[in-house]
């Protein structure tokens, strides 16, 4: 015990890497397919942030007397069936489809993953409750079941927003418990009990740490899952409703054109699928980077 | 009783409880209608006494259990009960609604899985075995862009290259129940196409990772160390092990057709169950809704118990216990 | 006998082998040039420790590599055909028929969906070596030669449906159906329980001996390969060290590495005596979920400062003993008295100062260490938890223990996945050692670890007794340990203490049957040891016949 090295009484022991170096360190080396997925993410969010901004006219106003009309210097991608400029409307959608999107996931994140982890860690009865909650749920397709909710409680951002998140919570919490679960059963959960860790240690510092990686891809997976159940609402007409601007609506309102030969309403369409395949790349390098942790050095 | 019988017998009165409770759920959406719903369905012209009679109609006087015994007794028979479009004297029951649109939905589903499962099979086991070669690569990113397209994307882009521009197939496929085969067949084209596209994609991949991570097993290894042909492998010593992940990949993808249908149905205009469900969530007709939900959970329970069977049957350690 | 297998006809010939590992997709050279000579009929041991590309070598031999794995240079020639110049539907035709496997794991690598007899006969049908009714009464008869229990039926059964040890054999019989020249046994005993493991070994020697069949014999256990080779190989990060026919290199070993290896199991620590009990655990029943025993009346002492070995096989309820003693499981029956007071049953009921005098460490640091935690805060949570240090004056304690533990203070800020496996052990034992502890369980702490790590980990835990005058309870079932470590030994069978007392007087006859069983089944450096055993055993039971 005493054969320490000679300043040791004095010696200041060096701090930590910051987490920003390790952002960094880590960003450096990521492939060409999570650099494009990361940029479009983020012009994405730019349009949702500064739509008001960015946008030529707004979001319902009537530009022009011609419904229908032909891309030109003035309306870049035409004009909608009431009128209203398309290119406007898409920035709007961006604001509206993710925002909603995204709220959607985190709520349902917020459920099923905090019950997940419960159900984990408590196990007996609380678990078997909540399981056989969630499997029965999950025993109803999940847009069929958001069908019914819609006819009872009719469509608004509100309860899209809610019901969607408790129906998708429900593979969250899946998720989370099975993960959590794996984590739980480890001898380092087992050895902070011995020492007589609270709950809130084992819960924050033992296990969350631990199923963060898989969960923030689950978010990743999840949001495409939201944004595109969402989308497919508004095609239907059954989501987002007028006069707020919706990609999936905005394909259904001018889905016409198609047999004219017009593309204009693949755009939206379009562009709901370039922002899933960006975040798809991105979190397909993710899972990689967070398997092959343990051959970095 | 042998073990296996035991756990299917469970596994089969696990899926009745389900359904059950299921119908449950379906049937209690009626309940939490808001007061004012049957103004909205009657217009605001509606007098009091007409929204008596209409509450009274769909029996909202008598108790909640009574109504779902009333209820699951007629849908045993057939009988959805009556629409809520009916109007005094002219009644439209559910079934006449449902039923053609039924057999459409059927057919296209049909067709579908008929091109889409021996072609995803076929593709996800060629994937496995040629795994992280140049076909493997392509094919794995070719689905994965499918996959993160929304349906109506893919059905918008047959539909203007394959109607539209170069007009070989019917842009609209508004079929009926006289039609000749063939001509139903050839409307029906796009909405097939569409569909296995995207079906294939997720099958495909699931596919390929459950023979991938059954290839990695050491018996598969044993099997190459005794110079077993690669036939023999496949054959012999991977399927008997591969029937409980390739059933399961069935039944989800099939699950998944039946409810992929809406969109598709929607964007092509086929009269099929997933159209009227959206219609009839449009104008807030709970009968036809329950009844469009009630057949499509019940597919979807129902595969997944013939999947989970199969998985139960295919186990070596419950066919032959210790 | 033996050294004459070292003289025939050559039979596998590998030059200058080289192979290469992909990680990360990066291409490594794992096996780095090595070369071998195997005659007809003669066994030749290949051993070394994890990464020493012993199993990479033993699977080139048959024209394979695995996944993720590639041959890039030298020769493999087997019979006069070079396996890496032969097509591919070549090199089928030889597998199975001319050279065959016997894997580590039987239970994984029969197929689950087939009979045994069916994987048994298998090769030999579809190599077209005999009919398949001839081939299922061959099977039969080498059931019978490697004395499988009902040898006419066992056949009929599914893997799972048998015990380890006889599907182990029921490989062995899978891999001669083929009558082959060769057969590679890759680890074919590693996971077998010790007294299991000595009839396994005697019916694949035999079998081999019978059929003059000549074999590649991988394992990290240097006694166990003493019994099967004519010829030891050594091999270190994918090189040859040294080779040598078995007696030789047992006895006279050359190179610096191998005499460490040789080493490890000479270290033996006299026995010390104490007076002063720390822990006693007094007439203890348990049961999982109420119904199955897996104690009964166990009566253990630990002494302070001292240690005490519990051995057992798998089932024997020696880790189920640490649970009980922790708390995780609470007694049906009987006490544990800590410092001559009763300890709450519960680990809920017991009080931070308690739970502080008792610490574990764990066999797999893998998973007894947070992968998300640094070194930093692995061993500094307990210094905060029990003795409120923080900041600085943590940082400095932690800095501190590492020393105490030999390992530099640069690795403070890495994650577990960054440290080597004796490395990881280490730093739960310096996890341990920071809450101060009267007592330590240690858990099997060095089964995972090869046997240098395993050496400095057995002198880091004496070295630290020493210092603080902790105690152990060392859980383990490899009776070399025992001797290293031990003052007191303790001998459980099916959850019941069959014998205690002092190293000495348990490791000398007489002795109970169970313990007797178990000690003469350790497998020993004498070449001749399985022999004069079975000769022992087969005397002793002509007499009980008698």
């Amino acid at each position: 015990m005493e054969q320490t090295a000679p300043s040791a009484p004095q010696r200041v022991v060096k701090a930590r890497r910051t987490v920003a170096q390790n952002i960094w360190r880590t960003l450096k080396k990521a492939p060409y397919s999570a650099w494009f997925g990361m940029i479009v993410i983020a012009l994405y969010i730019f349009v949702a942030l500064f739509a008001p901004w960015i946008a030529p006219y707004g979001e319902a106003e009537i530009v022009s007397q011609v419904p229908f009309d032909v891309w030109s210097w003035t309306h870049w991608l035409g004009t909608d069936q009431l009128g209203r400029d398309m290119f406007t409307r898409l920035l709007y959608g961006a604001r509206n489809t993710l925002g909603i999107a995204l709220a959607t996931t985190l709520l349902a994140f917020a459920i099923g993953g905090g019950l997940g982890i419960i159900a984990s860690i408590f196990r007996g009865w609380i678990d078997q409750l909540l399981s056989r909650a969630v499997d029965t749920l999950m025993a109803i397709p999940q847009l069929i079941f958001a069908l019914i909710l819609l006819s009872i409680f009719g469509s608004s951002v509100q309860n899209l927003i809610i019901i969607i998140a408790v129906l998708d919570s429900t593979r969250v919490f899946r998720l989370a418990r099975s993960v959590a679960m794996n984590v739980v059963v480890m001898d380092y959960v087992e050895a902070a009990k011995l020492r007589g860790e609270k709950l809130g240690w084992i819960l924050f510092k033992e296990v969350l740490p631990n199923i963060m990686p898989t969960m923030i891809a689950e978010f990743g997976l999840r949001f495409c899952f939201v944004f595109l159940t969402i989308s497919a609402l508004s095609f239907l007409g059954l989501g987002i409703q007028p006069p707020t601007a919706d990609w999936g609506s905005m394909v259904r309102e001018n889905a016409t054109l198609i047999t004219y030969n017009d593309i204009t309403p693949l755009i939206p369409a379009g562009a709901i699928a370039l922002l899933t395949v960006a975040v798809n790349f991105v979190v397909d390098w993710f899972l990689h980077k967070t398997s092959g942790l343990r051959d970095e050095k | 009783m042998h073990p296996l019988l035991r756990t299917v017998l469970q596994r089969l009165g696990l899926g009745l409880i389900t359904l059950f409770v299921v119908s449950l759920i379906i049937f209690s959406a009626i309940e939490f209608l808001p007061g004012d719903f049957a103004r909205a369905i009657l217009g605001q012209s509606a007098t009091p006494e007409t929204v008596e009679a209409f509450q009274k109609e769909i029996g909202l006087d008598k108790p909640p259990h009574e109504r779902y015994l009333n209820w699951i007794g007629g849908v045993l028979q057939g009988d959805f009960g009556s629409s809520f479009s009916s109007r005094v004297g002219f009644r439209r029951s559910v079934m006449e609604i449902i039923a053609p649109r039924l057999l459409n939905t059927l057919f296209l589903a049909g067709i579908t899985a008929l091109v889409a499962i021996p072609l995803a099979l076929g593709l996800g086991l060629l994937a496995a075995l040629y795994r992280n070669s140049i076909f493997d690569r392509a094919v794995n990113a070719v689905t994965l862009t499918t996959i993160s397209f929304p349906e109506f994307f893919v059905a918008y882009i047959l539909m203007l290259f394959l109607a539209v521009k170069f007009p070989i197939f019917h842009s609209l496929s508004n079929v009926s129940a006289d039609m000749p085969f063939f001509e139903k067949l050839q409307r029906t084209a796009l909405p097939v196409l569409t569909l296995t596209l995207v079906i294939v994609a997720h099958m495909m991949r699931m596919t390929r990772a459950a023979i991938i991570s059954l290839l990695a097993s050491p018996y598969i290894e044993m099997a190459r160390l005794k110079g077993v042909s690669p036939g023999q492998i496949i054959l012999r010593h991977a399927l008997p092990n591969a029937w409980a992940p390739i059933a399961n990949v069935i039944a989800f993808n099939l699950a998944y057709l039946v409810v992929g249908a809406v969109v598709v149905e929607v964007v092509f205009v086929y009269p099929g169950i997933g159209q009227a469900m959206v219609d009839a969530v449009r104008s807030r007709d709970i009968p036809v809704v329950q009844a469009c939900a009630l057949i499509f959970a019940v597919t979807y329970i129902l595969l997944n118990l013939l999947a989970d069977v199969i998985s139960i049957a295919t186990n070596p350690r419950l066919l032959h216990p210790r | 006998m033996k050294s004459e297998r070292t003289k025939g006809e050559v039979l596998l010939e590998i030059r200058d082998l080289k192979i290469e590992g992909q990680s990360d997709d990066v291409w490594h050279e794992i096996v780095k040039g090595v070369g071998l000579t195997l005659r007809r009929g003669e066994v030749l041991g290949l051993i070394g420790e994890s990464g020493a590309g012993k199993s990479t070598i033993g699977l080139a031999a048959m024209g394979f590599a695995r996944p993720g794995c590639r041959i890039t240079g030298g020769s493999i020639v087997f019979d006069g055909m070079d396996l890496r110049k032969a097509s591919e539907e070549e090199r089928r035709a030889l597998r199975g028929s001319r050279i065959a496997y016997v894997a580590q794991s039987a239970a994984a690598s029969f197929n689950p969906a087939h009979r045994i007899i069916d994987q048994t006969v298998e090769t030999a049908v579809g190599h077209d070596v005999r009919p398949r009714n001839e081939a299922e009464a061959d099977a039969k008869d080498l059931y019978t030669r490697l004395k499988l229990p009902n040898p006419a039926t066992i056949g009929n059964r599914y893997p799972h449906q048998v015990s380890g040890g006889q599907l182990q054999r029921a490989m062995t019989a899978m891999a001669m159906s083929c009558r082959p020249d060769l057969i590679i046994f890759d680890e074919p005993t590693t996971a077998l329980d010790v007294t299991t493991q000595v009839d396994v070994l005697a019916a694949m020697r035999d079998i081999v001996e019978q059929f003059n069949t000549a074999a590649i014999y991988i394992t990290h256990d240097l006694a166990v390969v003493a019994q099967m080779a004519h010829r030891i190989m050594v091999l270190r990060h994918g090189k040859l060290v040294e080779e040598a026919p078995t007696r030789e290199m047992l006895t006279q070993p050359k190179e610096a590495y191998t005499k460490t290896l040789w080493a490890v199991r000479s270290l033996a620590m006299p026995e010390r005596t104490a007076k002063d009990v720390v822990l006693r655990i007094h007439d203890v029943d348990a049961t999982y979920g109420g119904v199955i025993k897996v104690l009964e009346n166990v009566t253990v002492q630990v002494p302070r400062g001292r240690t005490v070995a519990v051995v057992g096989e798998s089932g024997s309820g020696k880790s189920t003993l640490a649970r009980v003693i922790t708390g995780l499981l609470p007694p049906k029956k009987g006490e544990v008295y800590f410092n001559g007071k009763p300890l709450p049953r519960a680990l809920k009921d017991r009080d931070k100062e308690t739970l502080r005098r008792v610490q574990m460490i764990y066999q797999s640091a893998d998973t007894a260490l947070n992968p998300r935690q640094r070194v930093r805060d692995v061993i500094g949570r307990p210094l905060e938890f029990y003795l409120g240090l923080k900041g600085q004056e943590r940082d400095r304690k932690v800095v501190e223990l590492l020393e105490q533990i030999e390992l530099s203070e640069d690795l403070i800020d890495r994650f577990p996945g960054e440290l080597s496996g004796g490395q990881k052990q280490r730093i739960c034992i310096a996890r341990a050692l920071a809450a101060d502890p009267e007592l330590i369980i240690c858990d099997e702490v060095t089964s995972a670890l090869d046997q240098i790590v395993q050496e400095g980990i057995l002198k880091l835990l004496l070295k630290l007794q020493k210092e603080t005058n902790v105690s152990y309870l060392f859980i383990t079932h490899d009776i070399a340990t025992v001797r290293a470590i031990a003052d007191e030994i303790v001998v459980m069978y099916q959850g019941r203490v069959v014998q205690q007392g002092l190293k000495t007087e348990v490791l000398s006859p007489p002795h109970p049957a169970y313990t007797e069983l178990l000690l003469s089944s350790v497998p020993q450096m004498d070449p001749d040891w399985l022999t004069h055993l079975l000769e022992k055993r087969a005397a002793a039971k002509a007499k009980v016949k008698a």
